[in-house]
């Protein structure tokens, strides 16, 4: 779908030249959003919002505490001419309820897009995630940006990722004002705190007895680089991003030099359930499809379109995660 | 592999040191004996296999040929002295991408495992085969990752596609299970084709390369599927095999083997065309394996012996 509206005229914001407006970054208080913000606040106006405190931010860095469900979201559009929004401020607490859940992502998204309309901003990033496609043993080896989201058809707590998606999608094709690009990147490493990380950050690694699939990491930096391809002028539509070359989790797991311990897939998920219950994991069980089941994305309309290029080695985006721990 | 063998080994016994011996003193056995019975010039060919692999030594689909590589010598073992498999025509199997369709017979696919041998042992350069199998034996334990690790895909058109272009060889039996499970009254006589594989080669501009297979028909002799009880028993096919009563006889007939590769056939037009044009393409390839199939039958003049 890329490319296929191009010709309808896009939004310009008076009074900066293109790509030094104000960039709008949600959920800029995350890892991620913190390194988005670090990236580009030397270059244009950064803003960003995020109802959680922001201590070390740059001194040029705005940042409204503001919750992206209210109405004070407007006021913020209305204050600043915002040339560009990207959106990370996606919830993925496990722990949090299911209405919690979806009333900020889904409704707090649809907040956003509507302000984004009604003050024509011209280009929008959202950073979606290749696990809406889902982990399944029928997967081709590689799933185009086509490939239908069944990521939610084990996995309830991707249901939200998958229609904040499907809205942007909807947006891409009611808007044409407005340049879309959706981001699906893989599992993404560093020191971010997500599923991925935490679980390469356990001292003994759990794996499934006689499963080992092929599995696609990305590191966070790689992730605001393809963010920053898609704020390029004339950038549109969906694309999978991926890091370095695919490999085996157990080779991951070899690179790391930590213990692992096999358990049968029946076992682990009965533990597992127990464990998170009890609160002592913070992995839903429907998490282990991802260490047994193949769910990986062809990257080349990012390459090929974007221009999109991963500057780690496979070996240095799998160590990052213990980054953190060591200083 | 040897260390996460090792690893294993290590965790199931709680002497780390001693287990990690003993499964690097067994695979140096296995290596030993691979070498004494196939020759260097195993080894040789191994080193000469084109494969795409990256830095971690696996290609993109899990291919490993550190495993291959044992998965290879066991086929390559009853190739040579079990069946004693004839090889010919190896000279048509072109050195880029292509797409091997073969009859499909011997109630196992004992068939899929000696024409990936004769890629290896008797094709210049050596060639690692490729096959597609089933969705779901993703879902078992160590029978996914091995097929994973020997280069075996998961049955998709779009992972079919990605092989080829990467200028892999793709074994194709496109009877599918009809094929296999043929009664001994049947044998020998190709079943209907499936139209998937040429409009892979039509769309990715692939090679096709008959073989024929013969002495697989005769390994089982199947007196009947029970087709009630296999619809049971949710299997393919269920096949009454009366050798199976004498002892020793749930191994195959040491039947002689001999395969066939063909001159390759190209096919262009549209790959998207109606089932009625593809077919009647699908079929040229049909005939001319029934063809060599008949061609060999009539050459043999003794199933054991040759």
């Amino acid at each position: 779908m890329s490319g296929s509206v191009g010709e309808s005229e896009v939004f310009a914001v008076r009074g900066s030249e293109p790509g030094k407006g104000t960039l709008l970054v949600t959920g800029a208080c995350g890892r991620l959003g913190k390194g988005v913000v670090r990236t580009f606040h030397r270059e244009r106006p950064v803003l960003g919002v995020d109802r959680r405190p922001f201590p070390d931010r740059p001194k040029d860095v705005e940042h409204a505490p503001v919750d992206i469900r209210r109405k004070k979201l407007k006021d913020v559009f209305r204050s600043c001419n915002v040339e560009a929004v990207v959106h990370l401020g996606v919830m993925h607490d496990p722990r949090a309820s299911a209405a919690d859940h979806h009333s900020w992502n889904v409704a707090g998204f649809q907040k956003l897009l509507e302000y984004i309309a009604q003050f024509k901003v011209p280009k929008l990033v959202v950073l979606s995630s290749a696990n809406v496609y889902g982990p399944q043993p029928d997967n081709a080896q590689f799933l185009p940006e086509d490939a239908p989201l069944l990521g939610g058809a084990r996995f309830s707590e991707i249901r939200d990722l998958i229609e904040v998606d499907m809205l942007a999608q909807g947006f891409f094709w009611k808007h044409p004002g407005t340049e879309t690009v959706i981001l699906r990147p893989v599992h993404i490493l560093g020191r971010v705190r997500n599923a991925a990380s935490n679980f390469l950050r356990l001292p003994t690694i759990p794996t499934l007895m006689g499963f080992d699939p092929m599995i696609q990491v990305i590191h966070e930096s790689d992730v605001v680089g393809a963010i920053r391809c898609a704020l390029e002028p004339k950038a549109r539509g969906i694309f999978n991003i991926a890091g370095a070359e695919p490999l085996p989790l157990s080779r991951i797991i070899r690179m790391l030099k930590r213990p692992s311990i096999p358990i049968p897939y029946t076992l682990g998920k009965l533990v597992l359930k127990r464990l998170f219950a009890l609160h002592l994991s913070s992995f839903p069980t429907p998490e282990l499809d991802h260490i047994r089941y193949v769910c990986m994305v062809d990257d080349a309309l990012a390459r090929r379109t974007l221009g999109f290029e991963p500057k780690l080695s496979i070996e240095e985006t799998v160590l990052s995660v213990d980054a953190e721990r060591f200083g | 592999m040897e260390r996460s063998l090792a690893r294993i080994g290590g965790k199931l016994f709680g002497v780390a040191p001693l287990a990690r011996k003993l499964v690097s003193d067994a695979i140096s056995a296995v290596d030993d004996f691979m070498t004494e019975r196939l020759g260097e010039e195993f080894n040789a060919r191994l080193a000469r296999v084109p494969t795409n692999l990256t830095s971690s030594g696996v290609d993109a689909f899990g291919m490993d040929p550190e495993w291959t590589k044992y998965a290879l010598a066991s086929a390559a073992l009853l190739h040579r002295n079990y069946f004693r498999t004839e090889v010919r025509g190896a000279e048509h199997v072109p050195s880029g991408r292509a797409l091997l369709i073969a009859n499909h017979s011997g109630q196992i696919p004992i068939d899929g495992a000696l024409i990936g041998a004769a890629l290896f042992m008797d094709v210049e350069p050596p060639r690692f085969i490729r096959a597609m199998v089933e969705k779901w034996s993703q879902t078992l334990p160590f029978v996914s990752v091995f097929f994973s690790r020997v280069g075996q895909v998961v049955g998709v058109p779009e992972n079919a596609k990605r092989l080829l272009e990467a200028d892999e060889i793709l074994l194709v039996f496109p009877e599918g299970a009809r094929g296999i499970s043929k009664t001994y009254d049947q044998r020998y006589r190709l079943t209907e084709f499936g139209l998937g594989f040429m409009r892979l080669a039509i769309e990715t501009g692939t090679p096709i390369v008959p073989v024929s297979v013969i002495g697989g028909e005769e390994q089982y002799v199947n007196v009947k599927n029970l087709d009630l009880l296999a619809r049971l028993l949710r299997m393919p096919s269920f096949p009454l095999l009366p050798q199976l009563l004498v002892p020793g006889g749930a191994l195959p007939l040491p039947t002689k083997y001999r395969i066939t590769f063909g001159e390759p056939m190209y096919f262009d037009g549209d790959a998207d065309d109606d089932d009625a044009v593809i077919d009647e393409k699908v079929q040229l390839v049909r005939t001319t394996i029934q063809a060599m199939v008949n061609r060999g039958l009539r050459d043999r003049k003794s199933v054991f012996f040759g």
